[in-house]
């Protein structure tokens, strides 16, 4: 914060965005690449030393052995299933996503759709929507990815849609005051104001949005869906007691929504560089 | 100016605020006010007194429960759809997602001007406030004062008939807010534009205006108004000056005649000179 305040008439002050040194990046994320790696060592080394059974916890070796031999295997294919998984995942996290964004639109400009929607929104929010995933299947079908994907709409709908709506209405009143004294439009204001305001909101749902993407695919594949998607292969490597393509499978998911999550703060990044979360003369 | 009128006229003013069942509150009484063109004038009164209600009438932010207000021979309603308006309010209220230059270039973009006509005048008035350096800044990398400032060039930028400057410099500290008081005649002195000015600060008000407006609170009405005789340019050693504290003392007993010192004393400001002015009893 220091380093923002300058004199009253002073130098200008560096402008903000210039990343750090590739050193202090390093410097950043060590302690927490040495932590991964010792969990994993000591995961390795405990299951030997203690001669677990692999059905109870297979060796980080052995799950990436089981990750390499089924790849593109006949019964527990990993590749296609998690393009299979990622299509349902993007797919839905992309119509969830829109959908949320016009009903926030939709409840922040007028008054009856707010009183009309938001209610509704909130209670079907409370419902525990996961125990639907059965009738989801059968609507759209149990083998058809599309029904995988409309699960994980459906979790990606309100966090953006409550999220974006705080953004458009949660204006700095004056900030609308002035746009007013320009005799500016409503229009105008959504434009100018109202938008780039939710932008942050808009991002912070999208970090939860994507992973809940992965959520809703995955568990909606758990009771019923085509042979080579995660959540099958997940119920069915466990079932035949192939824990370390579980792992295996397990691990794949949890890799696709670390890049969603990185995707996403790329993106922030680009679009709202301003925004105090981002300031690296903050860090 | 044009017209040989005045630049403001308000006649018979009231406002009453009526929150459902609640109290009735009459905010403004009987307001008669003619502001010429060029003048600077002060609203005073302590918390609560209505100064910033009457100044958001004038500025057609709200509207008056009863009376006229003319601005430039107009209805204020077409004089703000007219853009004769500029806006200044306590907090600068900038757009964090906007450069220096994009907040002063707002009004302009609203108001359809060619970017080329835009940056040209964004210019002319970034040098008006001292900060052509910081074009390039965004605002969370400038201090207050320097805020402001931006505020202050954004409001100026389309040259407004009348500067309506709601507490500007009431969040600043007293050596940054003594600079601005120079900085705001200097710039007054070059635009020759009418500034309406909310305060509650007495030496601010005298050190600045034309004529200082001292009005009492509930209902608000104006009890005096003070002719500040003190000779241009004004400047440090007017601060100094035998008349400037015999100007003080002036407005500080029609406040206290109005009720203002008497009854609130939890505006800091006013708390304040009441202990001076006690002290000088004393001694």
């Amino acid at each position: 914060m220091s380093a923002a305040v300058g004199g009253l008439r002073g130098r200008p002050l560096p402008s903000a965005g210039r990343r750090p040194g590739w050193r202090a990046r390093v410097g950043y994320y060590l302690p927490a690449i040495v932590v991964f790696v010792g969990v994993i060592a000591l995961w390795e080394y405990t299951v030997g030393a203690l001669a677990l059974k692999a059905f109870i916890l297979p060796k980080p070796s052995a799950i990436v052995t089981a990750l390499q031999v089924n790849w593109m295997s006949e019964r527990f294919a990993l590749e296609p299933s998690l393009r299979a998984t990622l299509l349902e995942a993007i797919v839905g996290l992309a119509l969830g996503t829109i959908a949320g964004v016009i009903v926030a639109f939709a409840t922040s400009r007028w008054v009856t759709a707010r009183s009309v929607l938001l209610p509704i929104a909130i209670a079907a929010n409370a419902i525990p929507i996961i125990a639907f995933a059965p009738l989801v299947n059968t609507w759209f079908g149990i083998l058809a990815w599309q029904s995988k994907a409309i699960m994980a709409a459906v979790l990606v709908f309100f966090p953006v849609m409550a999220n974006v709506t705080r953004g458009l209405v949660q204006v700095e009143p004056a900030a609308v005051e002035l746009m007013r004294s320009y005799a500016a439009s409503e229009w105008t204001i959504l434009r100018k104001v109202r938008i780039p305001n939710a932008l942050p909101f808009f991002f912070t749902a999208m970090k939860i949005a994507t992973t809940l993407s992965l959520i809703g695919a995955i568990v909606g594949e758990y009771f019923g869906g085509a042979s080579y998607v995660l959540g099958r292969i997940i119920v069915q490597s466990a079932s035949a007691l192939r824990f370390d393509i579980t792992w295996a499978a397990i691990l794949l998911a949890a890799a696709a929504g670390i890049a969603f999550y990185l995707a996403t703060v790329a993106v922030e990044r680009l679009v709202i560089p301003w925004h105090a979360s981002l300031r690296s003369s903050e860090r | 100016m044009s017209s040989p009128g005045p630049v403001v006229r308000l006649a018979g003013v009231d406002k009453i605020f009526a929150r459902g069942d609640g109290p009735v509150t009459a905010a403004l009484e009987a307001i008669d006010l003619e502001i010429a063109a060029g003048e600077f004038i002060s609203l005073i009164g302590p918390s609560g007194c209505g100064k910033s209600t009457l100044l958001r009438v004038i500025g057609d932010l709200t509207d008056p429960s009863a009376g006229d207000v003319v601005v430039n021979g107009k209805p204020a309603r077409r004089a703000r759809l007219d853009r004769d308006y500029g806006m200044v309010f306590q907090a600068p209220v900038l757009m964090d997602w906007r450069t220096v230059q994009g907040n002063v270039e707002l009004p302009l973009e609203v108001m359809g001007w060619a970017p080329a006509r835009r940056r040209e005048r964004t210019r002319e008035m970034l040098e008006l406030v001292e900060l052509a350096d910081f074009v390039g800044h965004h605002p969370y990398q400038l201090s207050g004062g320097m805020q402001q400032r931006v505020a202050i060039a954004r409001a100026l930028a389309f040259e407004p008939a009348i500067l309506l400057m709601d507490e500007p410099f009431g969040a600043l500290d007293e050596m940054t807010r003594e600079r601005m008081n120079s900085e705001v005649l200097r710039i007054w002195e070059r635009t020759g534009t009418t500034i309406v000015f909310v305060t509650h600060s007495i030496p601010e008000a005298v050190f600045l205006s034309t004529r200082v407006v001292v009005m009492s609170p509930r209902p608000g009405r104006i009890t005096r108004i003070v002719e500040v005789d003190l000779p241009r340019p004004r400047d440090e050693p007017t601060r100094e000056s035998r008349r400037y504290f015999e100007l003080i003392t002036e407005v500080r007993e029609a406040l206290r005649a109005g009720g203002g010192l008497a009854t609130e004393l939890d505006d800091p400001s006013i708390a304040s000179d009441e202990r001076t002015l006690a002290e000088g009893a004393v001694g």
